[in-house]
């Protein structure tokens, strides 16, 4: 009898155990309107964590220890903006489909990582700038000709990130092309490089990162003709107003100051494709 | 037991010939094969320098596999632990005298058993910060919760299977000496349970430790995110990395199950069998003799 | 569950679990076939074919599944060039999915029917062996018979397994049901654990009876000794 009682007594706790386990961290910060919790205020305690892509050549690449590429440059410039030692930034690799939890949740500050602004996301996010303009377009091999946009990829085979955004228009409005899902784009591209498909598909400003890779070097070509308007946002805590407004503040400074331009000529900019003028108008995405 | 040697008769001189023979040919065939692999990835310019040059680096090792293997051991690690709790608790619940223990145990274990693993990491991750808000979920604790559900349920029932596989005699003499039902569960059948069902317990561990590459889904950065897809995102060298990642699952699992082998034979010097219950089918029911089979063999099953 | 009032999703839902089915179907015969003759071979009397089979074992059962299919894409496919359909993207991955699976889990039916082969007693062989039978009618005739029927509820839960492995080729593009629950949580997140207990749900559903068949099946077929 006593057994039993143990039994459900151990049995109640593992199952507390694995829902604790589950919980990790320490339950995140409720409600952050004050500008202490929000990015002004987690600069000026000396810590700030940007949320990055890990695996975009040219944009947000994890070299060992540290980060690389064109939104971790912007995200430096916003770090130095309110006032923090870029060394400072702790740099934290986020998965497309987690962005939005990982700000609601605390588990970074700002997220710069390829990340569109959309009316969907701006339920939970507050989005600063947009800090470049990318577009839907098409990688294939340099010497390729027939595939000339998005309309000549009928019966070709296209490759994109399994359920991105862009795979879901290339389902939606040229059905006729086949679709070839990969969890990453490593993998699209090297399938492009084998010749296992005919074109990867995604933003302009990815597909350089890869075409400007030296070991494809000569070996791909970006088509150019962008058919999708992706503007990329800085996204944070959607009550942090203040945050998102001095972001705005910072990027219409490095526009002018010419570091906007030196982060995209150290970065994307080494493949030969000058950098586009920052449209400082266009800087009004915060909520007010 | 040696199997093998009792299929066959010791070859004689014809014997030996032909197995010669088969040797040499089936040999050839494979040598050639390999040949053919070879010369296929050379023509694709799979064993250019540019794509292995990295590995002879010491920052791809440091920067990359490293880290990624510390995490998928450590994730490991911590599910092993979690998961034999877990296993032995549900054992005991499923055990229990009283319904409202068994049933719920029951239906916890038999749930994770049949739900793919990868689904399982998904809705953890993706799912829960939904359902409890302010939940901060990281991948590593996304991916242990995953792992010692499931590979807990399974333990479970080679835990179960194992007290059940003990001799009733064992547990009478127990409770004849006026043991309670506690007392012959810690001391009299769990640890000869543990014993008895050790291979079917490390082989299933070597299945968690493969698992954790199921974190890639997560962005969790265990050894095959960090070592082939962070890595060739910087080295565009996608098969190559994927190659020296798989050996190096090759010779952690290895050794994983040579320490399954050793601990094996170390049992059975002791003198401890697994009584099989295949050839007493009387005495341990009709029910346990197949749960008993269906973790014996095939518990070393996982997802990826 | 009004993201089923999509119809967008039911498809992707139905897509998801055919797919499923149809790559356990295929890679549990393929897995049972190659199985037994890689168990043929770890007990014959032939050294090179034993050292084939136990390197088959201990290489693909030590490698995750996931880089296994992703061999199958980026080594079988794209650098060996075996086409397994020209025509349709889907269709190519689904047969080089099926050829993963089926080496994958061909090692632990292999290791299955082995220990099936040790439960069937020694006498049994060795009275076929005084009868003057060959390796292969021994094994054929007298072993095999045995050991498969104690290796019923093992190669049950292999096939499980295999059901919920199946969804791991959703790495290389096949839009079975992770995939298909991956998308639709994208697009419906309030409504996250409701999809996910339909798709779990639909698994254990499935699953659990199947476990439960298969532990009747084998104390029905089990030899009486």
């Amino acid at each position: 009898m006593r057994f039993s009682r143990i039994a459900a007594v151990a049995t109640a706790a593992v199952l507390a155990m694995s829902a604790a386990a589950c919980g990790g961290g320490d339950g995140g910060d409720a409600g952050s309107g004050g500008s202490a919790d929000g990015v002004i205020g987690k600069a000026a305690s000396g810590k700030l964590i940007i949320g990055v892509k890990g695996d975009q050549p040219g944009l947000g690449l994890q070299t060992g220890t540290t980060y690389e590429g064109f939104d971790i440059e912007i995200g430096k410039i916003v770090a130095k903006g309110l006032g923090l030692d870029p060394s400072k930034v702790e740099w934290k690799t986020t998965a497309s489909a987690n962005r939005e939890s990982f700000i609601e949740q605390g588990q970074v500050d700002i997220v710069i990582a390829t990340y569109t602004i959309n009316d969907d996301r701006k339920k939970r996010v507050a989005f600063a700038g947009p800090y470049y303009e990318a577009g839907q377009d098409l990688l294939v091999k340099a010497d390729n000709t027939d595939i000339t946009g998005p309309e000549s990829l009928a019966g070709k085979k296209v490759c994109s990130v399994t359920g991105s955004t862009p795979a879901k228009r290339i389902k939606s409005d040229y059905p006729d092309a086949q679709l070839q899902e990969f969890d990453t784009y490593s993998k699209c591209v090297t399938a492009l490089d084998g010749g296992q498909v005919d074109a990867v598909t995604t933003d302009d400003i990815i597909l350089a990162g890869y075409a400007a890779q030296s070991q494809y070097a000569g070996k791909l070509k970006v088509i150019g003709k962008p058919f999708s308007k992706e503007p990329y946002g800085i996204a944070v805590k959607k009550t942090d107003t203040a945050g998102c407004a001095k972001i705005n503040e910072i990027l219409k400074a490095a526009a002018t100051d010419g570091t906007y331009k030196t982060a995209w000529d150290t970065t994307l900019g080494k493949s030969g494709t000058p950098a586009k003028d920052l449209a400082v108008a266009s800087l009004t995405n915060c909520p007010a | 037991m040696s199997t093998d040697a009792v299929l066959y008769d010791h070859p004689g001189p014809r014997a030996r010939i032909r197995n010669w023979i088969l040797t040499a040919v089936f040999g050839a065939g494979l040598l050639a094969l390999f040949y053919w692999i070879y010369l296929k990835f050379d023509e694709k310019g799979q064993w250019a320098a540019t794509l292995w040059k990295p590995f002879l680096e010491q920052s791809t090792w440091v920067d990359f596999i490293l880290p990624g293997l510390q995490q998928t051991l450590s994730a490991a690690l911590v599910a092993m632990v979690l998961s034999l709790t877990f296993g032995v608790l549900f054992a005991v619940g499923r055990l229990s005298d009283h319904w409202w223990v068994r049933v719920p145990a029951g239906i916890v274990v038999e749930f994770f058993r049949a739900v793919p693993l990868l689904l399982l990491i998904f809705f953890i991750f993706f799912g829960l910060p939904y359902v409890i808000e302010d939940l901060r979920m990281e991948a590593f604790w996304a991916v242990v919760a995953g792992l010692t559900l499931y590979n807990g349920s399974v333990l479970a029932e080679a835990f179960r299977a194992g007290v059940q596989a003990v001799p009733r005699g064992q547990s009478e003499a127990a409770y004849g000496i006026g043991m309670r039902k506690n007392q012959v569960m810690r001391y009299i059948l769990i640890p000869q349970a543990a014993r008895a069902m050790l291979p079917v317990i490390v082989s299933q561990l070597v299945v968690l430790v493969k698992d954790t590459a199921l974190g890639y889904i997560i962005s969790f950065p265990e050894l095959l995110q960090l070592g082939v897809n962070v890595l060739s995102a910087n080295y565009a060298n996608v098969v190559a990395a994927a190659i020296v990642v798989a050996i190096i699952y090759i010779i952690i699992n290895s050794l994983l199950t040579a320490l399954a082998g050793w601990v094996d034979r170390l049992t059975r010097r002791r003198g401890i069998r697994v009584p099989r219950t295949s050839a007493n089918p009387g005495q341990t029911g009709v029910q346990p003799t197949a749960a008993a089979q269906n973790t014996t063999v095939s518990s070393g099953l996982g997802g990826g | 569950m009004d993201f089923l009032s999509d119809p967008d999703n039911v498809d992707l839902y139905l897509t998801g679990f055919s797919w499923i089915l149809r790559l356990t179907g295929a890679g549990a015969l393929g897995a049972l076939v190659l199985g037994v003759i890689l168990a043929g071979m770890r007990v014959s009397p032939v050294p090179v074919l034993r050292a084939f089979g136990a390197g088959w074992v201990n290489t693909f059962r030590n490698t995750p599944l996931t880089l296994i299919i992703f061999f199958c894409y980026f080594g079988l496919y794209s650098t060996l060039g075996l086409t397994l359909d020209s025509e349709d993207i889907a269709l190519n991955n689904f047969w080089l999915g099926v050829l993963g699976l089926s080496v994958y889990t061909a090692a632990f039916v292999c290791e299955a029917i082995r220990s099936g082969i040790n439960t069937v007693p020694p006498g049994q062989a060795e009275a076929a062996r005084a009868l003057g039978l060959s390796f292969f009618q021994v094994l054929r005739i007298i072993v095999l018979p045995q050991a498969g029927r104690a290796v019923i509820a093992p190669l049950g839960s292999i096939f499980i397994a295999l059901a919920k492995n199946s969804t791991i080729v959703g790495t290389i593009g096949l839009a079975e049901s992770s995939s298909a629950m991956k998308t639709m949580i994208e697009t419906y997140s309030s409504q996250t654990i409701l999809i996910f207990l339909l798709f779990a749900g639909t698994f254990a559903a499935v699953l659990i009876p199947t476990g439960y068949f298969f532990g009747w099946l084998a104390n029905r077929l089990a030899v009486k000794r």
